[in-house]
C-alpha cells in the first residue's frame, strides 16, 4: 500500500541558527514585534510502497538516520498518515 | 608520487588541483571519476572543492555514496593520505572519516577573500614543512564553513593535536575578529586522529605560485610529496 510519510528535520537545541536569527530580525523590521526565537528545518513528505504503516515508520527513520539527517547537529521526526 | 583527483558531478577546482600536483609540483596527477572503483597506484587522494551534487540536502551528503567513497574509506583505513580542500572537507565530515560538520556562514553569505591563518600542528603529513605558529594568507571561497562539533569532540580534536589551522589576525591572534564564517573555535583545518586525512576550508591550491598572488599553500603539497616519496 502506498502510504504518506512526513519528516521533519531540525536543528538540535544549542545548534546556532544564523538563518532563524536574520528572519527574526526581518520580522522585527515589519512590526511583528512578539517573535522571541524562530528556528529553519526541513520538512519532507514522501509516498512510500510498503505493507504497513510501522514498516513505513521504520524505513524513514533508517533514511533519516543514514541519509535525510546529520545526526552532530539535527534531530528528526517521523510522521505517518 | 601520484595524486589522484576526485570529480563528483558540480566539482569545480578539480583543474585547479590538478595543475598544483602536476604542473606546480611536477608529480604525477590523474582525475579520478566518482564511480571509479580501483585506487591502485595512487599516493594520495584529493577531494577538490565545488558543489558535488548541487550541494542538495546538505554540502557533501550525497557525494557520500559515491561508489568512490568506499574503496577512499579502505585507502584512509590503511594509511594513504587524503587531502579535502573546501567542498572537499565537508564531504569528508559527512562520511565520517573527520568529526563534525561545516554549516552555513554565520554571516549568511557566500565570502571570497584571502584571509589569515595560523598553523597549529606541523607533526603531520601536510604540514611538516611549515613552522608551528606560521602566519599565512590563503582564499576561502564557501558559502557553508561554519565549523561546527560539540564540546566533546572539540576537546578530543585539541588533546589530540588534530586542530591543524585556526582563522588569525595578522599578528597571529586568534579572535572573533579574524573569523570569517563563525567556525567554533576559529577552526579552519583538522585531521583525523591518525593525521592521515585532513579537511580544511581555504584553497591551498589557489596560493601555489607568486604569478597568482601568493605561494602560502605550496608547502602543503611540498610537504605530501616529501612524505610520500
Amino acid at each position: 500500500m502506498s502510504i504518506k510519510v512526513k519528516i521533519y528535520v531540525t536543528l538540535k537545541e544549542g545548534v546556532l541558527d544564523p538563518q532563524g536569527r536574520a528572519v527574526v530580525g526581518a520580522l522585527g523590521a515589519l512590526d511583528f514585534k512578539g517573535v522571541e526565537d524562530l528556528r529553519i528545518g526541513k520538512f519532507m513528505e514522501l509516498k512510500v510502497d510498503t505493507e504497513s504503516k510501522e514498516a513505513a515508520e521504520q524505513e524513514a527513520r533508517r533514511m533519516c538516520e543514514e541519509l535525510l539527517a546529520n545526526p552532530v547537529i539535527e534531530d528528526f521526526r517521523v510522521e505517518v498518515e | 608520487m601520484k595524486f589522484g583527483i576526485v570529480v563528483f558531478p558540480g566539482s569545480n577546482c578539480d583543474h585547479d588541483c590538478y595543475h598544483a600536483a602536476k604542473h606546480v609540483m611536477g608529480q604525477e596527477a590523474e582525475y579520478i571519476w566518482h564511480k571509479t572503483t580501483s585506487l591502485k597506484g595512487f599516493d594520495c587522494i584529493v577531494f577538490p572543492g565545488g558543489f558535488s551534487y548541487g550541494d542538495y540536502l546538505r554540502t557533501g551528503a550525497i557525494a557520500k555514496f559515491s561508489p568512490v567513497l568506499k574503496e577512499i574509506k579502505k585507502f584512509a583505513d590503511n594509511g594513504g593520505l587524503v587531502l579535502g580542500i573546501c567542498n572537499g572537507f565537508q564531504i569528508l565530515c559527512e562520511t565520517g572519516l573527520l568529526p563534525g560538520v561545516l554549516m552555513r556562514n554565520s554571516g549568511l553569505k557566500f565570502i571570497c577573500k584571502d584571509v589569515g591563518l595560523r598553523v597549529e600542528n606541523v607533526n603531520t603529513p601536510f604540514t611538516k614543512l611549515y613552522e608551528e605558529g606560521q602566519l599565512l594568507d590563503i582564499p576561502i571561497a564557501h558559502a557553508d564553513g561554519n565549523y561546527f562539533a560539540d564540546a566533546e569532540t572539540l576537546k578530543s580534536l585539541s588533546g589530540n593535536g588534530q586542530i591543524i589551522l585556526r582563522y588569525a589576525t595578522k599578528d597571529g591572534d586568534v579572535d572573533a575578529s579574524a573569523n570569517p564564517n563563525g567556525s567554533v573555535g576559529n577552526i579552519a583545518g583538522i585531521t583525523n586522529k591518525e593525521k592521515n586525512v585532513f579537511g580544511l576550508m581555504p584553497h591551498p591550491e589557489r596560493a601555489m605560485e607568486a604569478s597568482l598572488g601568493g605561494t602560502d599553500g605550496y608547502a602543503f603539497f611540498e610537504s605530501i610529496v616529501k612524505v610520500v616519496s
